[in-house]
């Protein structure tokens, strides 16, 4: 370890930000930004394996987090048992035909021994048919399971189990779509590949929007289940009563504020672990292996290392880690919404922690997400006083000095901006850069 | 007679739609493309450019309505869009001076320099929408339509109309202008030949005298010209929002790639290419069916292969295709 001191006079900074926003602003929202930035800070230590360690440039966060998302609606939502009967097993199965129909394509494209021009005519062909027969059996199921009672399921619903469980699914489902794409894209040179990601993840997305029977679309899925007690069962509480009376905060706000810290303590169970789980793996030969990989492939090559296998993996790894991230969120926020999911919001802020907190160095990612959520949040109050600090002298009627007020909120991406130009130019390490070993 | 109704209806619902998006798109490409082949880099905030292109171009049009000055039917956008453009290349230029000269003098990694445009993309959208403000802004004025469908209905004596609405024309007209002009500067003048040799190889065009200043200087007008028209163009068309253009930067890469990286024709074409399959392949084919077939044989449904609202996701589905097929594009890039 470089300088312990320094990461934790880091760190602590932080937690002296958050308290004075909970003694200036209100604890809930100093918890709620916390939580926030523990899951910001798990989604940058997925980016940070990938980029910071493996130099894979990925800008699929947005899809991975959207995935965990969904992995939450399949597995914590009570199944629509109508939807089933009517056709969930048709549309279940036109899928799967297609995904086999694929399979095959790609089976027949490495076995068959002719030239490319007929190879590409035989794959387009199977494919073109077998998209054209799921949609024969998958059409008229869709609609009809679109049409239970459309303003409450209208989908086919998830599986009633535990919440929490959508974490690791919602890992596992990354992980398996991290898989295909790398697969089909990880050849492709580093900006080509970065593009390949961003368009890949805004297809999950309208994926997620538009197909009403998985994931409800653009209707939302309300009311997930929540591994943590709710406020009112709280209110009824003995103890909690006797909490509100000796800290004198109302009844409501100190049943939020516990939901909130038992929603932080869970996330920062996973953050360790999956902290102490990175450390371990990139303080293996493991590690070593996957740096001298980004430092130069030709020479790690030559050393017998099979650059592709690596990439696939680390990239896989990286991804399931933004999918837990993704299913804590939308657990987080009690609803799933595709509709949210924005490139901005997730693909480059995220990018934008790793930079700043340090690519290559697991703590570095960690401050990175909490820095930046934090401003990230706290950027629009700041601009608004900003602005009105600036603009005291004019006269309230100005147009000029209400115009900037009523779109002070927006600086908060001139900040950003501005915060990741300047680390780029003056500190491309980032505030903890990588360990030296 | 059922056979004209089915050109009829693919032309107004396909060919001229798609005509415009794509010379937008082109437009737009042919920007990156200039960026990537002279810069060397994937410029995230060319949609940006062209976001801060329109609402320079947005708010002349507020000053000039103000004055009372008008064009008569074309919009008055067009008239002031010189100047918009004068703006949006001093834009681009002190963008260039502050943030990307560091890095190329540096010779950084092209990721390096992608993730600072990353960092430029998000300093403009702020900018844009603290000036302008996030919602949607409508600047169109003058006469609506080229063409109506009643007139065109009544002319011909189809069932089906065909309407040419004046921003699709102007789209058109002035992508032709200017994609013409484009080309005669890279091909014909001196300064567009060394911009060709500087691209081409850089160590040799130094040495045979070009100057680097000249030619980024030359890039960066060149690039904020194809961006603000691009974007005042798609403004006028749609609406403006800032919101559009970050979207907007998928697709018009989808069309510099699917084009070939570095090949301005490329570029044009792959606007096209994605333009109309976006159309063909979320286009209904009812109709067409009922026109072209007897009545009997045509299916139910609405013969659609993906609904409406993927039609922006067709362009990634082309992208991510033509990365795993035929990553140079269809033009082999690096030639401008």
């Amino acid at each position: 370890m470089q300088n312990k001191n320094y990461i934790l006079q880091l760190f602590s900074c932080m937690f002296l930000m958050l308290l004075l926003v909970g003694f200036f602003q209100s604890w809930n929202l100093a918890l709620s930004i916390f939580n926030l930035c523990i899951i910001s800070a798990i989604m940058s230590l997925g980016i940070n394996i990938q980029w910071g360690n493996a130099g894979i440039v990925n800008f699929g966060v947005m899809g991975f987090a959207a995935l965990g998302g969904l992995a939450n609606v399949i597995i914590s939502m009570p199944p629509t048992l109508n939807a089933w009967e009517e056709g969930g097993i048709l549309i279940l199965s036109g899928i799967v035909t297609f995904i086999i129909s694929i399979f095959c394509s790609i089976y027949l494209w490495k076995k068959l021994n002719i030239d490319k021009k007929k190879k590409y005519v035989i794959t387009s062909i199977i494919i073109a048919t077998s998209y054209f027969l799921m949609r024969y059996i998958i059409d008229i199921p869709i609609l009809t399971i679109e049409s239970i009672e459309p303003a409450k399921t209208g989908y086919l619903g998830g599986f009633d189990l535990p919440v929490i469980i959508s974490w690791p699914i919602g890992g596992l489902l990354a992980a398996l779509t991290a898989y295909a794409i790398g697969k089909i894209a990880l050849g492709l040179r580093s900006d080509y590949l970065a593009i390949a990601t961003l368009g890949i993840s805004e297809i999950i997305i309208y994926v997620l929007k538009n197909e009403d029977w998985l994931s409800r679309g653009v209707k939302n899925v309300n009311g997930l289940p929540r591994p943590v007690p709710y406020e009112i069962e709280l209110q009824s509480k003995q103890w909690v009563i006797e909490i509100a009376q000796f800290t004198n905060v109302s009844l409501p706000e100190i049943s939020s504020i516990i939901v909130k810290l038992s929603y932080s303590f869970l996330f920062i169970i996973i953050l360790i672990g999956i902290l102490i789980l990175l450390e371990i793996a990139l303080k293996s030969p493991w590690g070593r292996m996957m740096r001298a990989i980004r430092d130069n492939e030709v020479s790690a090559n030559a050393m017998g290392k099979n650059i592709k296998k690596r990439h696939l993996q680390v990239f896989i790894i990286g991804s399931a880690i933004i999918g837990i991230a993704g299913a804590m969120l939308t657990t987080l926020d009690g609803q799933f919404t595709p509709v949210s999911y924005q490139p901005l919001r997730f693909t480059f802020l995220v990018w934008i922690m790793v930079i700043i907190g340090g690519s290559g160095n697991n703590f570095g990612s960690i401050i990175g997400g909490f820095i930046i959520w934090f401003f990230w949040i706290q950027a629009e109050p700041i601009g608004l006083w900003l602005i009105a600090f600036i603009t005291s002298y004019v006269s309230d009627s100005n147009l000029i000095k209400n115009h900037l007020l009523e779109n002070a909120a927006h600086m908060r991406l001139m900040f950003m901006g501005i915060i990741l130009l300047v680390t780029l130019r003056f500190a491309p390490k980032g505030l903890i850069p990588e360990v030296k070993r | 007679m059922d056979f004209l109704n089915g050109i009829t209806l693919i032309a107004n619902y396909i060919i001229i739609p798609g005509l415009t998006y794509g010379s937008q798109l082109a437009l737009g490409a042919l920007g990156i493309t200039i960026i990537y082949t002279v810069l060397r880099f994937s410029n995230f905030a060319h949609g940006e450019f062209m976001s801060f292109g329109t609402m320079t171009s947005i708010l002349l049009t507020w000053l000039f309505s103000n004055l009372g000055i008008k064009l008569g039917i074309f919009p008055t956008a067009i008239l002031v869009l010189p100047i918009a453009i004068l703006i949006t290349i001093f834009y681009c230029l002190i963008i260039d001076k502050f943030v990307f000269k560091f890095y190329r003098q540096q010779k950084s990694k092209s990721v390096i320099t992608l993730i600072v445009s990353i960092g430029v993309m998000f300093f403009s959208g702020g900018l844009i929408r603290f000036i302008i403000g996030p919602g949607d802004k409508n600047f169109f004025d003058g006469e609506r339509f080229i063409l109506k469908a009643k007139t065109f209905k009544a002319l011909t004596g189809l069932n089906e109309g065909l309407a040419i609405k004046t921003t699709q024309g102007v789209t058109i007209i002035l992508t032709i202008l200017l994609v013409f002009l484009l080309f005669w500067f890279l091909n014909k003048t001196k300064t567009g030949k060394s911009m060709r040799a500087y691209s081409d190889n850089q160590e040799l065009a130094l040495l045979s005298g070009i100057n680097p200043e000249k030619v980024v200087l030359i890039t960066w007008i060149i690039t904020g010209t194809l961006a603000c028209v691009a974007g005042t163009l798609y403004g006028l068309d749609k609406s403006y929002k800032p919101f559009t253009y970050l979207h907007l930067v998928l697709p018009i890469f989808a069309a510099a790639i699917v084009g070939g990286v570095g090949n301005p024709v490329g570029a044009i074409i792959g606007g096209f290419v994605i333009a109309f399959s976006e159309l063909f392949i979320t286009f209904a084919y009812k109709k067409i069916f009922y026109y072209l077939l007897p009545y009997e044989i045509v299916p139910n449904g609405l013969l659609q292969i993906l609904s409406t609202d993927y039609k922006i996701a067709v362009s990634f589905i082309i992208l991510v295709l033509v990365l795993l097929i035929k990553p140079t594009g269809i033009y082999k890039g690096k030639v401008i």
